[in-house]
């Protein structure tokens, strides 16, 4: 049993980070409908953000947060304009391989400019560790797992409670009649990537403090498995993100802890598949008509 | 007019060099054994090819100057760019143009791999320093190595581990997609389980992980006392990091993958203690025989300390002529008879002597963690 729950807790921070990347795809497909390929690498260029902020400028954690989240946003708003936008009412099969583009474009260029090498990161948070009825947690797990649902509970507020959320919401329910009731769609759109940009960011340099190693294809496999997780909570459902994030870092943890490490991956897709044929929606989704 | 004189003058000088350089060579054969060095001085492992270089012409300087050598020897060198086709191609320049009668290099398996195969099938006799696949001295009778292999590794470690450090249960965390560290675990555990150890849990990874929590927490909950994990030193360093993150303490073992200056970065100099792996040599080693190797090649260059690498390129080049001195005439077969013959050779780790596979039965040594600097810990003998 403890090993168990010691083998969740495991699963919950890395399940954060998930969480964190899946909320920047969902947002971006609830409004324009698009897989954004790119994001992995968004997370990827928050943590060398975060890596330069801390070991050139020797910024402490708080001020490197904030600057990787500041850097990735403004890398997806920039994205956005130059890639998306000009193909906004081109087939959704363009857009899309646009995206798989942009990705490869930002993965090469980080090898080229900073080489294939793994990097170090420095040690940013303090490294205790508590002992409770015999389970080890480290601070650090708790700082990451605080830090995603203070962004969490961010967004949700955002999205909620403000008028820019309430415009983001109208834009995502009918595009068309939103721009009619005056809201610019352009500026929502630009936004929606900014902040979905700044969570991956945010995961991004979680990641590097907490892993330590950070490398210019790293975004690639949790980039794909926070997509798994969007699927997983219903594409386009912000509070389905969080639970599909969440779900599958434990059940990453679990498979690797009782069964074996090296079906780690096959099991994260193996969700996708299963999802896919049983609810296609999504744990949190509503059956809907395609608006024709 | 002028330029016909200058021609004819060229002409004159160049026929006259060549003459004399062909005398020389003539000349010089009779008082000299060429042995041919097919190592990697440029390409993606050129570090090594220099190391293992420098530690083969220091040898050779040495003998040379000792007076003990019936005829003087001397090294025709090449570089095999670090590329396999070239490794194979520059065994077949040397013994064909240069008329060597050994060969001595290349570094890594797959290159001595190649080149070995030429060696064998032109039967000269081909000595690897470094290459450790046991691939290798498969190739035939012409082909030998100067250190031990990777099972060797597995079996040293698991003696250290049940004897020295009193491990009953041990775990094994291993990198699933390296024959190295497959092989290394495999001999690990068979040795363990022989002396009367169990083995307690047996976790795979792959390269590039960043996440070891679950399979240490699995460990830990198995109660091992010690972990053995073979493998590459970026994956080793997480490892080690989170283990200690997470309050394992016991100690965490592997091969000769541990020996890198980046460990300390990815890991962290704090979570660097009680760490134990197997590796060729060790500058700190203070027996005579390397102390007086590592005082010898700090003087001929320029204050280096020689890293493994250079130890087994002295190592191969000594032994190589060694043989060549014991071979009456000197011929290629000759020399891969005293070769094989070799017996209680004093090398930098103790005497050692060839397997009938041709590989040597040589100490490896144990280096120990502290802080993230290695310390020499004990040489065990095989």
């Amino acid at each position: 049993m403890n090993e168990f729950l010691q083998q969740v807790i495991n699963g919950l921070s890395l399940g954060s980070v998930y969480a964190l990347i899946a909320l920047g795809y969902t947002m971006v497909y609830g409004i324009v409908r698009l897989i954004n390929f790119a994001h992995g690498d968004i997370y990827m260029i928050g943590a060398f953000i975060g890596f330069f902020t801390t070991r050139v400028l020797h910024l402490s954690f708080i001020p490197a947060l904030i600057l990787s989240m500041a850097c990735a946003s403004l890398l997806g708003v920039i994205i956005e304009r130059l890639a998306y936008k000009p193909l906004r009412h081109a087939p959704r099969i363009a857009i899309l391989i646009t995206a798989i583009g942009v990705s490869f474009l930002i993965e090469y260029s980080m090898i080229w400019a900073f080489s294939p090498q793994p990097r170090a990161y420095p040690d940013l948070l303090a490294n205790y560790q508590l002992q409770l009825a015999g389970l080890i947690i480290t601070a650090q797990q708790l700082f990451i797992l605080g830090i995603a649902i203070i962004l969490m509970l961010g967004l949700h507020f955002l999205v909620q409670k403000t008028k820019s959320g309430k415009a983001m919401r109208a834009v995502s329910y009918d595009m068309d009649a939103a721009a009619l009731m005056g809201i610019n769609v352009n500026s929502v759109i630009s936004f929606t990537f900014a902040i979905g940009s700044a969570l991956a960011g945010a995961a991004g340099l979680l990641v590097g403090v907490y892993y330590n190693r950070i490398d210019p294809l790293m975004g690639i496999m949790p980039g794909l498995k926070a997509f798994v997780a969007a699927v997983l909570g219903g594409i386009g459902i912000i509070p389905g993100a969080m639970v599909g994030g969440i779900i599958m870092g434990v059940a990453e943890s679990l498979v690797s802890g009782f069964l074996s490490s090296t079906y780690r991956d096959a099991v994260a897709f193996a969700i996708l598949i299963i999802i896919l044929l049983v609810k296609p929606t999504g744990l949190l989704g509503k059956r809907s008509v395609e608006k024709v | 007019m002028k330029s016909k004189t200058i021609l004819i003058v060229l002409l004159v000088v160049v026929v006259a060099v060549i003459g004399i350089f062909a005398a020389v060579k003539r000349g010089g054969g009779k008082e000299e054994i060429r042995i041919g060095g097919n190592f990697e001085l440029t390409g993606n492992v050129a570090s090594f090819g220099n190391s293992t270089l420098k530690g083969v012409q220091l040898a050779l300087e040495q003998a040379n100057a000792s007076g003990e050598l019936k005829k003087k020897v001397v090294l025709v060198q090449v570089d095999n760019k670090s590329d396999v086709a070239e490794a194979a191609n520059m065994a077949t320049k040397l013994v064909e143009q240069d008329k060597v009668v050994a060969l001595v290099g290349p570094v890594i398996s797959t290159n001595a791999i190649s080149a070995g195969k030429v060696a064998q099938s032109l039967k000269v006799p081909m000595i690897s320093p470094t290459a450790t696949n046991p691939v290798l001295t498969e190739i035939g009778e012409y082909v030998f190595r100067a250190c031990f292999i990777d099972d060797f590794q597995g079996r040293v470690m698991a003696d250290f581990a049940y004897n020295q450090l009193g491990s009953r249960r041990a775990a094994i965390l291993f990198d699933n997609g390296s024959d190295y560290a497959k092989g290394l675990s495999k001999y690990f555990k068979e040795t363990f389980t022989q002396l009367g150890g169990t083995i307690v849990a047996e976790e795979a990874y792959l390269a590039g992980d960043t996440e070891f929590k679950p399979q240490l927490t699995k460990i830990n909950a198995a109660k091992a006392d010690m972990i053995y994990i073979p493998g590459y030193y970026q994956e080793q360093g997480l490892i080690a990091r989170q283990a200690r993150q997470m309050g394992i303490n016991v100690p965490l073992t592997g091969g000769d993958g541990w020996d890198s200056s980046e460990l300390v970065n990815i890991a962290g100099a704090e979570n660097l203690n009680q760490i134990y792996f197997t590796n060729h040599y060790s500058p700190d080693d203070n027996s005579p025989n390397v102390q007086s190797f590592v005082a010898a090649y700090k003087e001929k260059y320029n204050g280096e300390v020689p890293d493994a690498l250079a130890a087994l390129g002295y190592e191969g080049g000594r032994l190589l002529i060694n043989a060549i001195n014991n071979a009456d005439p000197v011929t290629p077969e000759n020399i891969q008879k005293a070769l094989s013959a070799t017996k209680n050779f004093p090398g930098l780790g103790g005497e050692f002597t060839f397997d009938e596979n041709r590989n040597p039965i040589k100490s490896a040594v144990i280096i120990e963690l502290v802080n993230g600097k290695q310390v020499f810990k004990t040489v065990v003998q095989p």
